[in-house]
């Protein structure tokens, strides 16, 4: 990583150069050599650092279920709080937010409950949020596909004069998707409120970034297309939370999309069903575990006085209480009427679908009486 | 009463919704200033404005992709991809998100899109321009599928189309822009899943759709000098499709022939020789019988071409020799 000015342009203001990768809060494990103002207070510090503890509770407390059996798959967001509760705490309400399988943290600061995010993922039930409530779309496991999605709610709000922006959360991998080529273009043509936020954690599954791609950065897609792209060292809450802010007013401001990388590390393997031992060195991993957003605030906040260890130990002990309220929430999650299978397919009711629910309710009045 | 060529119709139909709902707005390569390259969107741009009448980059899975994104907020949208071949380009969006979102999100977001697009042979396009790719989405979950064969319903499905939450692929043939019919004055809504008798007969049924409906109808009218009573369904619609105009009239002729332009395997027609058994095999006096374009690409000559699509005289002589 250098600390190079990437040149970037931006529609209607022309070329222009940002700052390279914008640091606020030093950095304890390495001299940092230029450190930008951040646009939070004491008191939102203070409230980001808890999030952050109490949402990487909640990812450990997932990791924990799906080793017990009681959740499918977990994809854990360990070591990017920073990329994710920083960009998340920028948003206002009426953002929306597309998100990729791993923005757990993004999730929890837009408002759903963890049961809500978890029914997938226990395999209870169908999906479980109201996207429409959260302004939370489906998270979405196909790569890339959802940014062409923010890309078109963005255009219809922009069209309905509607004060939003849509961001989507993508990863590395998926800048080599031709969806994500497709919605950035699509957005830099037609001038879309559109944030791409790129949480650059390094790894595709095994697949490194310098496999992913030639480009010396993901951000320079943007100048490239026409649009703004700026770099943001991801582990640092109040740097993510100062650039995303900037984006999104640029967004909204009519200006245009914005790309912003944010320069992160996947700690956990991709999923549980990943073993990142077989592809990854323990040195690697371990560099950035002492590059750990959650030390780093803490580290900043302990130099500003603030955080005592009464501090430090409510921090702990609500997040706790948090995790095991959300385990017995999670564990509670029941099943529904399985006949709802055939609804949702089409709007209203289908002779086809109707046919095949009645041959499920005859099945399972067969095997009760079994 | 007006007569329109099929190609008009498509304009007509859309105007028709434009002007009814401010909201709509439609997305596709060259629909503007061109007016679509089969002319189907001449005249739109005009009227309603480049903002609703958008030109798009080259860009299939963002056309759909964002169409799904716009129709999230409730606006209904109409995405045009060029050929139906492209499907295939942007199929992910199609199968993957748009059939599967009010799903998984257990009713809570409608994509309410109507994905037009050219499908067919016989305007020697080649084998990536001339395929029919209904059966492409007729097997996912979620999708609705639309071909119709007149001009007055290109106007009254596409309206009923745009008026539906589900997403729809509404399946233009290149082979029938060129053809006329009489359009009602006044608004025009048809309703999607409803088969038209074109022909009463009592010795046998076609079941036809799109380009192969003015076929059958041919074929029905020789057959009619050899003393022969077909009867002609258009489906025009494959989801929801009429099984009880289907069965209905094979219980009335006892036999079925099904007219496919697409590739034999997995047609529209073995999803129908398979209702047809399950639910009106007492009513059959002979095996179904299917005519379709053999299991092979289109070619480009039209020497060839011509030798692949079931024709007039294919069918007619199809059901000549297997009907007694």
């Amino acid at each position: 990583m250098v600390d190079n000015p990437i040149e970037t342009n931006s529609p209607g203001s022309g070329t222009r150069i940002d700052p390279g990768i914008v640091r606020c809060l030093p950095d304890q494990t390495r001299p940092t050599s230029r450190l930008l103002e951040h646009k939070l207070t004491s008191d939102e510090l203070l409230h980001l650092y808890q999030r952050m503890v109490e949402i990487r509770r909640f990812d450990e407390l997932a990791m924990s279920l799906q080793r017990q059996g009681q959740l499918g798959v977990w994809a854990s967001c360990l070591g990017q709080e920073a990329a994710q509760i920083g960009s998340a705490y920028a948003l206002a309400d009426q953002d929306w937010v597309f998100p990729s399988y791993r923005e757990t943290a993004v999730g929890l600061m837009r408002g759903i409950t963890p049961g809500d995010l978890l029914h997938q993922y226990r395999g209870t039930w169908l999906g479980g949020y109201d996207p429409y409530k959260h302004r939370f779309a489906m998270n979405s496991i196909p790569i890339a596909t959802h940014a062409l999605h923010a890309t078109g709610l963005a255009m219809a709000a922009k069209r309905a004069g509607d004060n939003l922006v849509s961001v989507a959360y993508i990863g590395d991998g998926a800048t080599s998707e031709g969806d994500a080529h497709e919605a950035m273009n699509f957005a830099a043509v037609f001038a879309a409120p559109v944030v791409f936020f790129v949480q650059n954690n390094h790894w595709a599954i095994s697949v490194p970034l310098s496999a992913q791609t030639a480009s010396p950065t993901l951000a320079d897609r943007a100048p490239a297309l026409g649009f703004r792209g700026m770099m943001v060292d991801g582990n640092d809450v109040a740097a993510v939370h100062r650039v995303m802010s900037d984006a999104l007013e640029h967004a909204r401001g009519g200006h245009g999309p914005v790309l912003v990388e944010a320069i992160t590390y996947r700690i956990e393997s991709h999923t549980t069903a990943d073993d990142h031992t077989r592809y990854r060195t323990a040195a690697e991993v371990e560099e950035w575990r002492e590059r750990d957003p959650i030390a780093r605030l803490e580290h900043h906040l302990d130099s500003l006085g603030m955080l005592t260890d009464d501090i430090r130990r409510s921090t702990r002990e609500a997040a706790d209480a948090k995790a095991s309220a959300a385990r017995i929430e999670i564990l509670q999650l029941s099943a529904g009427d399985p006949t709802e299978l055939f609804q949702h397919v089409y709007h209203g009711e289908r002779p086809l679908l109707q046919e095949q629910r009645e041959m499920l309710r005859a099945e399972l009045r067969a095997w009760e009486e079994m | 009463m007006a007569e329109l060529t099929y190609r008009n119709a498509v304009a007509y139909g859309i105007a028709q919704e434009m002007r009814r709902d401010p909201m709509l707005v439609m997305l596709g390569e060259d629909i503007a200033g061109a007016g679509g390259v089969f002319k189907t969107t001449v005249g739109l741009v005009e009227e309603f404005g480049p903002l609703r009448v958008r030109d798009t980059p080259i860009s299939e899975q963002a056309i759909l992709g964002a169409a799904m994104g716009a129709a999230m907020t409730g606006i209904p949208v109409i995405a045009e991809i060029m050929f139906s071949d492209f499907l295939a380009v942007c199929f992910d969006i199609l199968a993957n998100e748009m059939a599967k979102s009010r799903y998984m999100t257990g009713g809570q977001m409608t994509v309410p899109v109507v994905v037009r697009t050219a499908n067919g042979a016989g305007s020697r396009f080649g084998a990536q321009h001339s395929q029919s790719v209904e059966n492409w989405c007729m097997m996912i979950p979620g999708l609705k599928v639309v071909a119709p064969s007149t001009p007055a319903d290109v106007v009254g499905l596409m309206a009923a189309a745009i008026r539906d939450p589900d997403p729809v692929v509404f399946f233009e043939h290149k082979s029938l822009l060129a053809s006329k019919g009489e359009v009602p004055d006044g608004e025009i809504i048809d309703e999607l899943g409803t088969a038209k008798i074109l022909r009463e007969g009592t010795d046998c049924t076609i079941a036809a759709l799109a380009y192969m409906v003015p076929r059958a109808l041919e074929a029905a009218e020789h057959l009619a000098g050899d003393g022969i009573s077909a009867e002609v369904i258009d489906l025009r619609s494959l989801v929801p499709l009429d099984t009880k105009a289907i069965l209905g009239s094979v219980e009335k002729t006892g036999r079925l022939y099904t007219v496919e332009e697409n590739p034999r395997l997995c047609g529209w027609g073995a999803e129908i020789a398979s209702i047809v058994a399950d639910e009106g095999f007492w009513n059959l006096d002979g095996p179904v019988v299917r005519i379709t374009t053999p299991h092979i690409p289109i070619p480009s000559a039209d020497v060839l071409e011509d030798l692949t699509i079931p024709s007039t005289q294919r069918i007619y002589d199809t059901i000549k020799t297997t009907l007694n």
